[in-house]
C-alpha cells in the first residue's frame, strides 16, 4: 500500500496501519532523537513518544508536507524539549559556547577517491563513524544528522532546530569539513584498512 | 572571477547543496581543475556526505519496532480507539507469554546462579528471548549499541535469559524500560540500584583498561 494511502487510511481512523505507516521512519527518528539527546535509552523513549505524538495528531497531517519530515519535526521538537526539561546539558564543550565560526580550514590535503559503501557493511566501520561524529559539539552535530542523515532540507532543518537558515549553513559547513578531516584521521589509523583500496593512496 | 583557496573552502558546502551562483560555481570548477588541495577537500566532503547519508549508519536498539508497536497499541486502547487485525489478539497474547515468561525467568532465577553483581536486582520484566550482549569481565548485559558497553572487542550476542541464567544483570540504562514496569511487580529495584550499577560500569572499565 502506497503511503498516501496509508496516511489516508490511518486518518480516517484505520489505527492498526498506522505502525505499518511508520516503520520505515523508525531508523530515522530514532537517529533524530539520538543526535540530540546523546544516550540511546532516552533516544528511544523520545523517539517512541514522538510517534505516539504523531500517532495521536494524525489527523492533522496535511499532504503539502513530507511525511517523514513531519515525523522528523515532531522528534525535534520532544527531544528539544526533553532536553530542556532533564538539564543533561550540564557541560558544553569550548566550541559550544564560542560564537559562530565559518574559517574553519581543513587540515589534510592527500588524494581522495570515492569509498566504496561496502565500507559500510562492517560493523567496525560504522562504529567509528559514529564515534566520530559524536565528538562533533552539539550544534554542528543536529545540524550535520539533520541534514545529511534524515535528509531534510535546509530550510527545514532551520525550522526544526528553532535557528535561521545562515546559521544552518555556517554549522553544516563545519561539520563537514571537521568529519571529513576525522575520516582523513581514522584512514591513518587503518578504518579502511582491510578494503581493496590501491597501495598509496587514500580511498578518496 | 577567481576564487582562491580560502574562498573555496568557505563555500564548498553550499557549492555541494547547489546553492551558489552560475559565476562562483563556475570559478569553483575552474579552481578544483588547478587546485589538488581543494579538489581533495572537495572529495572528502562528498564522502562525508555520502556515507552518513546511507540508511546503515543509522542502528536502532534490538526490539525497537516491537515496544512501539506495543505502545501505539496501548495508546490506542487508553484513548478508546480500535486497533485491530492481528495486533489486537497480538498484544494480549505477547503479554501472556511475556508474564509466563518473566515468571519461568523469575523462578529460575530463584535458584540459579549467584548474580555478578551484588548491587543489582535481576531483570524480570525483560522478556527472555531478547537479544543481548555481554562482555568478557563484565557483570551488565546490554541492548545491543548501548553507550556504556566496555571492551567491546570481547563482545557476545546471546539472549536475556541466557545472560541472567549465567548472572548477568540488566544495564539500567539501555534497559531502563523493562526495569521500571518490573519495579512495580517486586520489591527491591532501589533508586540508588542505578548509582550501584553504573558503579560497577565504572569498576569494569577500570578492570578492563578502557
Amino acid at each position: 500500500m502506497r503511503e498516501q494511502e496509508l496516511i489516508a487510511r490511518a486518518q480516517r481512523g484505520q489505527n492498526e496501519l498506522f505502525y505499518e505507516l511508520v516503520k520505515p521512519y523508525e531508523r530515522r527518528v530514532y537517529a533524530a532523537a539520538l543526535a540530540i539527546l546523546r544516550n540511546e535509552a532516552d533516544a528511544e523513549d523520545v523517539a517512541q513518544e514522538a510517534m505516539l505524538k504523531a500517532f495521536a495528531n494524525i489527523r492533522q497531517f496535511r499532504a503539502e508536507a513530507r511525511f517523514s519530515t513531519w515525523l522528523i519535526q515532531i522528534t525535534v521538537n520532544e527531544a528539544l524539549m526533553r532536553r530542556r526539561r532533564d538539564r543533561t546539558v550540564v557541560m558544553e564543550g569550548i566550541d559550544e559556547r564560542r560564537e559562530e565560526e565559518s574559517d574553519y580550514a581543513p587540515r589534510d590535503f592527500a588524494d581522495w577517491r570515492e569509498i566504496p559503501s561496502e565500507a559500510l557493511e562492517r560493523k567496525e566501520v560504522r562504529q567509528k563513524l559514529a564515534a566520530a561524529l559524536a565528538t562533533l559539539d552539539r550544534k554542528y552535530r543536529e545540524v550535520f544528522v539533520l541534514r545529511d542523515m534524515e535528509q531534510l532540507n535546509i530550510q527545514e532543518t532551520a525550522e526544526a532546530l528553532g535557528i535561521s537558515v545562515a546559521s544552518v549553513k555556517t554549522r553544516l559547513l563545519r561539520a563537514r569539513l571537521m568529519l571529513r578531516d576525522l575520516l582523513a584521521a581514522g584512514w591513518q589509523q587503518g578504518w579502511f584498512s582491510r578494503l581493496p583500496f590501491e597501495k598509496g593512496s587514500k580511498p578518496w | 572571477m577567481v576564487v582562491n583557496c580560502e574562498q573555496v573552502w568557505l563555500e564548498i558546502s553550499n557549492y555541494l547543496e547547489d546553492d551558489v551562483d552560475a559565476t562562483l560555481r563556475s570559478a569553483m570548477d575552474e579552481h578544483f581543475r588547478t587546485c589538488k588541495r581543494c579538489a581533495s577537500v572537495l572529495e572528502g566532503t562528498r564522502n562525508v556526505i555520502r556515507l552518513y547519508g546511507d540508511e546503515r549508519m543509522i542502528e536502532v536498539p534490538a526490539g525497537f519496532g516491537r515496544r512501539l508497536e506495543r505502545r501505539l497499541a496501548q495508546s490506542a486502547r487508553v484513548s478508546g480507539t480500535r486497533w485491530s487485525t492481528w495486533s489486537a489478539w497480538l498484544v494480549p497474547v505477547a503479554a501472556l507469554l511475556l508474564f509466563a515468561g518473566g515468571l519461568r525467568v523469575a523462578n529460575s532465577l530463584t535458584s540459579g546462579p549467584e548474580l555478578k553483581s551484588k548491587h543489582a536486582q535481576p531483570g524480570w520484566g525483560i522478556p527472555p528471548d531478547m537479544q543481548v550482549v555481554v562482555t568478557a569481565d563484565a557483570k551488565v548485559f546490554h541492548v545491543a549499541g548501548c553507550g556504556v558497553i566496555h571492551n567491546k572487542a570481547t563482545e557476545r550476542t546471546l539472549t536475556a535469559k541466557e545472560a541472567m541464567e549465567q548472572g548477568y544483570v540488566p544495564c539500567l540504562r539501555c534497559m531502563r524500560e523493562y526495569l521500571r514496569t518490573a519495579s512495580v511487580g517486586y520489591v527491591g529495584l532501589e533508586p540508588e540500584a542505578d548509582v550501584d550499577v553504573d558503579a560497577d560500569a565504572e569498576r569494569e572499565t577500570r578492570a578492563t583498561g578502557h
